[in-house]
This record gives structure tokens, C-alpha cells and sequence, in this order.
């Protein structure tokens, strides 16, 4: 498994795409420091960046490159391999890539010029973050064999945790606004990671207080130990799921 | 000079009326310089110098204020004090030098002034009493008309400098920090009933609230820092016909609050750094008639928050990276918004009504993106301030979970294509294409 890892990750240290997804969010988290003369107004506008271009990028680009090495992957299974060995060896060795990416694309720049605790749990949501849309996205290649489909479905995947869940989220909000929607807002935030890891982020920023009560409640909540445990491990699940169901298939699956 | 100038005019005037003879005006004029000469002569014979030092016979402020009568001038050399309730009730000039110390020991007021026309200058005024049923301070003046307060350090009091019934006076140029105690501290400056005052360069840290004032009209604050205090920097109930210029208010509890008043002139304040989630730059209540202008707004949580105010002007303001910059209830009306600037702000204006009875016109908004065909600097589409999330936060408090996400920027993006979607009935009609320059 160690050599598959050091293999896929030689492979894809050599990818030009990464290296521009690097450059990419380099400059975008320096530019975007250096433009706001205020460290967290930087953290803030960057958050964006945090919740749409990496979890886009991490499915995309994994999907992407389990397709092109599908037949590398038929050639290990002909090995005398265990096959969750080889998912795994791929799935870390991608895992392993696209954090190393994030953290020196965006890592850094936020230690750099936010050293404080806020940035630490920025990197923290943002290196989980990959981590769960890296799994979705072995999810979504495992369920079909044709690369064109895998990738419609990871961006289907993608575009329903950043924008449909909380366009139902809000047409659920609307109707039963009558009643008490804070907690059930907390329960229904741990169904979509990319609202989990904004949530924590933002509770940790100046923002915050603009949040109102609602706010306060999540502050209370996701401020607390147990409340920080619990979202960790819900994120948590959200990565071991899917690519557990994805070993699952795969084990199982005639390529 | 001028007075007797005036007055020999005036005799002139009124001998030319009723006698046609000039010949007794030279003598009249000439007796009233002599008799102004004694009389400045007099008054300056009168002014005694008490200097009051350790180890000679005049050891206490006590002993000094004893012996001293109206007009004098008891100077204080450099020691410390202790004293507590010292009632100046001659119209007396306390004036220190080096800074002595006048020490209340935690037990009460320091100095009450009862007396009118008094000057205390140059102290390092510390330690009163502190009590949740009297307002113990440091400089408590009561009824003392044309008080002067200058150049003072206040530490540790729980009232800094406290006024009731004072008519004309000045403060200015004090340092006051409060025993920065949530509960127990007293106001820096607190005003009840005075008039005619003016506060100047003074800083205010670590009191409830920085300065207070109830019921005082007429005065003039300027130039004064207020920063770190628990509650408000800045304080005003039922107090009409004042003026505030080139104060700072930073990092205050929840921020400046004006209520209940008329007639208010702000100007060239800064509002900074007020945040925190009750927290606001200015809080107007029940205001009216009044002028906001030239004013920096950064980093509140709410710039303004405006709630009943009508016929309020607000002119020229920079509104600069704020959590929402203008927060205007539906109960508020006639109030204008002309050439302000609005950049950074996370929320531009928000409501909670539908219906607008105000004014916007000419402001700059960084968040239009409008064009200008005709070229005339200002933007030929409409800007409409409440973006359509904040609405839908209005109606529904628990969105504001969707903050920062990708619908939330899809919504107002939404609404800038289809305008039709907002339903707020507040827009700026000539929007400027560029930063107003003050």
C-alpha cells in the first residue's frame, strides 16, 4: 500500500494541474491579504475561496485523475493485491496531494499573516474539507465506469452541498418559520460539510456578531467542547462514509 | 477698554441727544478711567497667592481654603494629599504644580465645588469612594457657575468629573481612567442639569460611560477621546442644542447613543471599532432636527442605528468596513443621506419595513455596478441599499445562517438582474460613480 501511495503521489507531484491549482490559490490568498489592509477582512473574503473553489477542485481533479489511471488501477488488480489496499493506496496518495496543496497554497499565507487561533481552524475546516470532497469523489467514480458520467456526477455532488442544499435549507427555513429554528438549523448544518465548515469558520470571526441571536445559539453550540467534538466528527463521518461505501462497491465491482 | 469705550459712545450718544453741549464729556470720561484704574488696581491687590507646601505652616488644602478669600489663587506643591469630601466654597483657583496628589482613599467624593467661578488645575485626583446608591467622584461640582476643570488626572474614581446645576465652565484637557469594573464604574464626564459647558481634548477610558449627559444643553464637546468604557462612549438624554466635533469614540461597550433630543449637531467624529453583537457606532433615538456630517464610521458592528428619528441630516460620512453601516428602523422619517461613502461594508443599509419615508440621494456605494452613459458622475440605474438577503434575514432571522455562502452572494446577485425581486422601497436615484471626497 505505501508503494501505491508513493507512486500516485510521485505521479501526480509531476501533474501540472496541480501546480496550478497551487499557484492559483496562492495568489489568491495573498492577493486577497495583501489588497485588505485588515487581516480578518482578508480571512473573510478568502473564506470564499475556502467553500467554492476547493471542494470543486478536490472532487474534480480526483475523479479526473482516477479515470486516467484506471488502467493502472486495472493493472494493480490483476496483482496479487488486496483491492481495498489499491483504493486506499490511491485514495491516500490523492488525499495526501491535494492537502499538500491546500496547505501550501492557503496554509500558509494564513499562518503567515493570521498566526492566531482563527487561522488554525481556517486550515483545519479547509484540510477537512478536502478530505471529504476527495472521498465524494471516489464515491461518485466507483458508482459508473465511464469517466464522462463519474465527472457529471461529482459536479452534480459539488453543486448540491454549495448551493441546492441551502436553497432547500432556506425554502425549509421559510416554511416553518413560525417555529424555533436555531437547533433544528445545527442538526440540518450537519448534513452538508461544506455548511458545517463555513459555520465553525465563521463563528471564529469578527463576523460573527453580526449573526445576531441565531448566532448566539450556534456560538453556544458549536463554541462549547462537546460542540466542537461532535462537528469534528461529523465531519469525520462525512469522509470515512462515502469512501467506505466507495471500497464497498469496488471491492465488489467487475471492471 | 472696550467696555468703556462702548459706554462713553453710548454717553456721547445720549448727551447729543439731549444737550446740544459737548463741554462736560471730556471731565465724565476722564473720571471713568480713573475710577476703571482703582477699581483694576483693587481687584488686582485683592489676589492673594496662597502657596501650600509640607512642612511649612500652610500643610493642608484645608488650612489654605481657611484663610483664602474670592479671587485668590492657592497653589499646591508636588505631594500627595488625603482628602475626601473637600468642599471649595470660595471662588478660589486651585492650582497644582508637579502634579500633587490628591488621594480619596476609597472613602468618598475628593473635591465638591460649591462655590461659583473655580478653577482646579494640575491634580492627580484618585482612589473615591465606590458606592451603587451615591454618585461618589472624583470632581463633583454643584452649582458652581463658570467652573474650570483643565489639565487634571483622574485615576481610579468611580464618577471622573461630575456637574449638577452648573451654568458655563470649561473641561478640558483631563486624563480620567475608571476603575474599569462593569459593574461598579460611574461615568468620566456626567452632566445633569448644566449648560453652557465646554469639553475639550479630554480622555476617557475605563468608566461605564465615557461622558454623560442629562438634561445639558448648549455645550460643546470637541476633540475629546473616549475609548474602552463598559457602556457608551458618549451619552445623551434629553439634552437639546448641542455640539459635537472631532471627538473619537473607540472600542466602547456598544458605542455613542443619543436619545430623546433635538437640535444635535455631530460633526467630524470618529466612530471606530465598536463590535460586538449589541453593539453600534451611534445609536439616534427619538432624534430630531439634527445634523450628522463629516463623521468616519469603521468597523462597528452597526454604524448608525437609527430607530424614531426624523428630519435628521446626515452628510458627507464615510462609512468604512462595517458588520451593517446603516441600521433605519420604519418608524424614522424626512432623514436625509446625501454624498456619504460606502465601502467595505458587509451590509449597506438595512430595514425592517417596506415602506420608505427618507431620503437618499448622491451617495457612493461600492457595491453598485451600475453604469454612467451620459457621463454626469452619477450612475444613470437606481441603487437599491437593502440587498435582498438582508431582506430575507428580516423576515426570517435564522437565515442569517447562510451567511458568507454561496447563496446568500447568489441572492443579492439575483436581485441586482431582476430588480423586481426586492420589495424595499428605498433606493438612491443618483447613485455616484465615485468615491466622494471630503
Amino acid at each position: 500500500m505505501n508503494k501505491i501511495i508513493k507512486y500516485v503521489l510521485h505521479d501526480i507531484f509531476r501533474n501540472r494541474i496541480l501546480l496550478a491549482y497551487v499557484v492559483l490559490l496562492s495568489l489568491s490568498s495573498f492577493g486577497l491579504f495583501m489588497m485588505n489592509e485588515d487581516v480578518s477582512k482578508g480571512l473573510s473574503s478568502l473564506l470564499t475561496v475556502l467553500l467554492i473553489v476547493v471542494p470543486l477542485v478536490s472532487i474534480l481533479f480526483t475523479t479526473i485523475y482516477f479515470f486516467n489511471s484506471y488502467e493502472f488501477i486495472e493493472l494493480l488488480v490483476a496483482q496479487p493485491l488486496k483491492r481495498s489496499n489499491i483504493l486506499l493506496g490511491v485514495y491516500a496518495g490523492v488525499g495526501l496531494s491535494l492537502l499538500t496543496a491546500f496547505w501550501i497554497g492557503i496554509g500558509l499565507p494564513v499562518i503567515i499573516f493570521d498566526g492566531t487561533a482563527t487561522g488554525w481552524y481556517f486550515i483545519l475546516s479547509g484540510s477537512l474539507l478536502t478530505m471529504v470532497f476527495v472521498s465524494l469523489a471516489f464515491l461518485a467514480s466507483v458508482i459508473t465506469r465511464d469517466k464522462t458520467r463519474g465527472i457529471g456526477i461529482a459536479m452534480m455532488l459539488w453543486f448540491y452541498f454549495t448551493l441546492i442544499f441551502d436553497g432547500i435549507l432556506l425554502m425549509v427555513m421559510f416554511a416553518f418559520s413560525d417555529y424555533p429554528l436555531e437547533k433544528l438549523t445545527i442538526f440540518l448544518s450537519c448534513l452538508n460539510p461544506v455548511d458545517l465548515a463555513r459555520i465553525m469558520v465563521l463563528l471564529k470571526m469578527d463576523i460573527s456578531a453580526l449573526m445576531g441571536y441565531t448566532g448566539a445559539v450556534f456560538n453556544q453550540f458549536f463554541g462549547s467542547s462537546l460542540g466542537i467534538v461532535l462537528s469534528m466528527t461529523v465531519m469525520l463521518i462525512w469522509i470515512i462514509l462515502p469512501i467506505s461505501i466507495a471500497l464497498r462497491i469496488f471491492k465488489r465491482k467487475n471492471l | 477698554m472696550i467696555s468703556e469705550f462702548k459706554f462713553c459712545r453710548q454717553l456721547k450718544h445720549n448727551t447729543a441727544v439731549t444737550k446740544p453741549n459737548f463741554a462736560e464729556a471730556p471731565f465724565i470720561r476722564a473720571c471713568f478711567a480713573l475710577v476703571m484704574l482703582l477699581f483694576c488696581s483693587f481687584s488686582q491687590i485683592e489676589a492673594h497667592e496662597i502657596i501650600v507646601k509640607q512642612g511649612t505652616k500652610i500643610n493642608t488644602i484645608q488650612k489654605a481654603l481657611a484663610m483664602a478669600q474670592n479671587g485668590d489663587i492657592i497653589r499646591v506643591t508636588a505631594s500627595t494629599y488625603f482628602v475626601q469630601d473637600l468642599l471649595i466654597e470660595k471662588s478660589v483657583s486651585l492650582i497644582g504644580t508637579g502634579y500633587p496628589v490628591l488621594d480619596g482613599q476609597k472613602k468618598s467624593n475628593i473635591l465638591i465645588v460649591r462655590a461659583p467661578n473655580v478653577t482646579i488645575k494640575g491634580f492627580i485626583i484618585r482612589n473615591s469612594g465606590i458606592s451603587n446608591i451615591k454618585d461618589k467622584a472624583g470632581i463633583r461640582v454643584e452649582k458652581g457657575d463658570s467652573v474650570s476643570i483643565i489639565d487634571n488626572r483622574l485615576e481610579n474614581t468611580c464618577f471622573g468629573i461630575y456637574l449638577a446645576k452648573v451654568k458655563g465652565g470649561t473641561i478640558s484637557g483631563n486624563t480620567i481612567h475608571g476603575i474599569n469594573s462593569v459593574i461598579q464604574s460611574g461615568n468620566g464626564i456626567h452632566l445633569w442639569y448644566s449648560h453652557y459647558i465646554s469639553i475639550l481634548n479630554n480622555k476617557i477610558s475605563g468608566q461605564r460611560d465615557g461622558i454623560y449627559f442629562e438634561f445639558a444643553t448648549h455645550c460643546t464637546i470637541s476633540r475629546n477621546l473616549s475609548e474602552q468604557n463598559h457602556r457608551y462612549g458618549l451619552h445623551f438624554m434629553f439634552s437639546n442644542n448641542d455640539t459635537y466635533t472631532f471627538n473619537t469614540f473607540r472600542n466602547n461597550g456598544s458605542g455613542v447613543a443619543v436619545m430623546y433630543t433635538k437640535y444635535i449637531s455631530m460633526t467630524n467624529n470618529t466612530f471606530d471599532q465598536n463590535w460586538g453583537s449589541s453593539s453600534f457606532g451611534l445609536l439616534l433615538k427619538d432624534i430630531s432636527r439634527s445634523t450628522i456630517s463629516n463623521n468616519t464610521f469603521s468597523r462597528n458592528t452597526s454604524g448608525i442605528y437609527m430607530e424614531g428619528t426624523s428630519d435628521v441630516k446626515c452628510v458627507r460620512n464615510n462609512f468604512l468596513n462595517n458588520g451593517l453601516a446603516v441600521r433605519m428602523l420604519a418608524d424614522c422619517e424626512k432623514d436625509t443621506f446625501l454624498l456619504n461613502n460606502f465601502m467595505g461594508n458587509t451590509f449597506d443599509f438595512t430595514t425592517n419595513g417596506t415602506e420608505n419615508l427618507n431620503f437618499l440621494k448622491g451617495n457612493y456605494w461600492d457595491k453598485y455596478a451600475g453604469y454612467d452613459l451620459n457621463r454626469d458622475q452619477k450612475g444613470d440605474l437606481p441603487y437599491r441599499p437593502v440587498s435582498l438577503y438582508s431582506q430575507i434575514i428580516e423576515k426570517l432571522p435564522s437565515a442569517v445562517f447562510l451567511l458568507r455562502s454561496f447563496m446568500a452572494e447568489l441572492l443579492d446577485k439575483a436581485e441586482r438582474a431582476l430588480p423586481s425581486m426586492s420589495y424595499v422601497n428605498l433606493y438612491d436615484n443618483e447613485p455616484s460613480m465615485h468615491m466622494i471626497q471630503r
